[in-house]
């Protein structure tokens, strides 16, 4: 055993050599034990900023793979459709259909045109459609029938059960072939197109030559009977309606929906192009734009809001811990601690959890929304620098969180702690 | 030689309302390599004497000189440093801190002290193998006796090397056997020339040293050896 002889250290009557201080290695030393050295509170410390920093990257994450499906959704179908229809005022009795009998070569021929037909609704003298003129279906049924130009089939993008669509020669030469959508077929008791089957429109006979399974556009023509516009005309001898006008859908491919708008109505009614309204679809930049904002601000309130229940949570969580390590603080303090040193332990340790917090919370975060993404089939997007954020400001809520705390520790006095 | 304790009309009184007077105006020397008993009552200020010798709490009246320093004329941060460097406290409930290990316990004296990193181990194994528990280096006080808890905490007190051993009640928690060793200890360190004042109540720790004050309402006075040997 060694014995030591007195005097030792600084020798009687020499000044104070020097202010006490926390060297940054030990002050780190310090902090990590004390952050380590009880995990549960640890843990429970930094659950509030973990869960504040993982709702931030998950909203902010969730938004911008929101947004961005948005944008890609206006960008594939909205942004790329342009409505013709007739203008508004002008007398249907005039003129009853304002498209001319070439309206889809017209527009086939602009740039940027996918495809675009005319369509409009017949209005049927007694309203009904029977699958046979005797027998069990001869009473018919009210079913909705449309005149379409052919161009109408390149703008829906169907996709056919079985059969096919009428083309410009059953439209020039008015043949009574029928396309069915799929409630209408299986109303109508039409499974097969083998047997030829017909339909009678007002006692009218049409030849099904095609039943739809889907259409990307126009969905209620699932729900109709398409018959080509001139046999609507010669064989049926209707005309379109006052109250329901005829219509031109036009697919542009994507970003030529609005040159294709300002010249439609000119390359339809060239001798009156005023007869015609052209509807743009919005621009999806803009509107891509201004849906991301509104969700961007209200889901970065959310996570602001998480966030600032994580500070309070660290807040609270620290300042027990000050109250149940008095003991300790008045020992530091009796050992030489100052009290910058005491606040610089207590605000690092705090700043250390918020930064862990938002480390893990970030991890978290960037798993909820690639699994959303996933659950949804869409392509998760996150900004970078969300991500490289997330643990400074869990660091930055920690010091915030901390500082009260750490001041009330620093003004504990030594005497009072080591009572305790 | 200068004394490491030089009292001048020192007393303390606690602002309130009302005002206490927990120590009233007195006069005491201690010399180096002293060893100085002060006993008396529950309540009678010995706990306020000790905090002002270990410079814990300031005096509101007189001169109080340790190791030659007037420490009324210093700021709080160098009676801090001068806490650190010249003084070792031993309390009754040891005050160790139950996450880190006896060696971490007695290094945290270092850590506010200027001692360079690397020379740290070796000081703080020198001063647990003087208190005879080289051997519990890494051991967590929850494992240890309270005993060897209160060496690990004197271990903490000389680490620094001090001028003062300060010890509030050291016996406090400890059985007669556990009690007579931690005195042979502080006798040992006494003989070895190390300043000890012991603050008690117990009359066994009281007859061991060299030199008793008495302290009663506040008041401070000598005892005389009769005195002593009475108690």
């Amino acid at each position: 055993m060694t014995r030591w002889r007195w005097p030792l250290g600084a020798p009687p009557g020499a000044p104070v050599a020097r202010p006490s201080r926390l060297a940054l290695p030990d002050l780190a030393g310090e902090v990590l034990a004390g952050v380590l050295q009880r995990p549960g509170r640890s843990l429970l410390t930094t659950l509030g900023t973990l869960i504040g920093i993982a709702t931030f990257v998950a909203v902010l994450g969730l938004t911008a793979t929101a947004s961005n499906q948005i944008s890609s959704r206006f960008s594939a179908l909205a942004a790329t459709e342009v409505m013709v229809e007739e203008a508004t005022g002008r007398d249907p009795w005039v003129e009853p259909d304002p498209f001319p009998a070439d309206a889809d070569a017209r527009v086939a021929r602009l740039n940027g045109v996918v495809g675009g037909g005319v369509y409009w609704a017949v209005p049927l003298q007694d309203h009904l459609v029977r699958a046979a003129p005797v027998g069990a279906d001869a009473a018919g049924q009210q079913l909705r029938v449309v005149a379409a130009s052919p161009g109408l089939f390149s703008a829906v993008k169907p996709t056919l059960a079985s059969g096919r669509t009428f083309d410009t020669f059953h439209d020039s030469r008015g043949e009574p072939v029928a396309v069915l959508g799929p409630a209408v077929a299986e109303r109508l008791g039409i499974t097969t197109l083998d047997t030829q089957p017909a339909i009678f429109v007002d006692d009218v006979p049409f030849s099904v030559i095609g039943v739809l399974d889907d259409v990307q556009r126009q969905p209620d023509l699932l729900l109709s009977i398409i018959v080509p516009r001139r046999a609507a005309a010669l064989a049926l001898g209707a005309r379109p309606s006052a109250d329901e006008r005829p219509k031109m859908l036009v697919a542009t491919r994507p970003g030529a929906a609005s040159q294709v708008a300002g010249e439609a109505a000119l390359a339809l009614r060239p001798d009156d192009p005023e007869a015609l309204k052209v509807i743009a679809p919005p621009d999806p930049r803009s509107l891509r734009d201004q849906v991301s904002g509104d969700l961007g601000t209200l889901f970065l309130l959310l996570a602001g809001i998480c966030l600032a229940i994580g500070a309070v949570g660290i807040a609270n969580t620290t300042l027990v811990a000050v109250m149940e390590r008095i003991p300790e603080i008045g020992l530091r303090r009796a050992v030489g601690a100052g009290r910058r040193h005491v606040a610089t332990q207590f605000v690092a340790e705090s700043a250390v959890l918020g930064a862990l917090g938002g480390m893990f919370g970030m991890a978290i975060g960037v798993v909820v929304v690639v699994l959303v993404a996933l659950g949804k089939q869409w392509t998760p997007v996150i900004e970078p620098l969300t991500v490289a954020a997330a643990p400074f400001i869990g660091l930055l809520t920690g010091l915030l969180a901390g500082a009260y705390p750490a001041l009330r520790a620093s003004r504990i006095e030594p005497v009072a702690a080591l009572r305790r | 030689m200068t004394p490491v304790i030089r009292f001048g009309g020192v007393a303390l009184t606690y602002p309130g309302p009302p005002p206490v007077p927990a120590l009233k105006p007195c006069d005491l020397q201690v010399a180096a390599g002293e060893h100085v008993v002060v006993v008396g009552p529950s309540g009678s200020g010995k706990s306020t004497l000790l905090n002002v010798a270990g410079l814990l709490d300031r005096p509101t009246e007189g001169v109080y000189e340790l190791d030659g320093i007037d420490t009324g004329s210093l700021a709080d941060r160098d009676r801090t440093a001068l806490r650190g460097q010249r003084i070792g406290f031993v309390f009754q409930s040891f005050h160790l801190l139950p996450y880190r290990s006896a060696e971490e316990n007695v290094q945290l004296a270092l850590l506010y002290n200027h001692t360079p990193r690397p020379g740290r181990r070796a000081l703080v194994w020198e001063a647990l193998d003087r208190v005879g528990l080289a051997h519990r280096l890494h051991a967590l006080p929850g494992t240890m006796s309270g005993g060897e808890q209160q060496r690990v905490a004197i271990a903490r007190a000389l680490v620094t090397r001090p001028s003062l051993l300060l010890c509030d009640e050291p016996s406090g928690n400890l059985d007669s056997a556990t009690t007579e060793s931690l005195l042979a200890l502080i006798d040992e360190l006494h003989a070895d020339g190390l300043t000890v004042v012991v603050i008690t109540h117990d009359p066994w720790v009281a007859a061991r040293a060299q030199r008793t004050v008495t302290i009663e309402d506040g008041f401070l006075s000598e005892a005389t050896a009769d005195e002593a040997a009475a108690r």
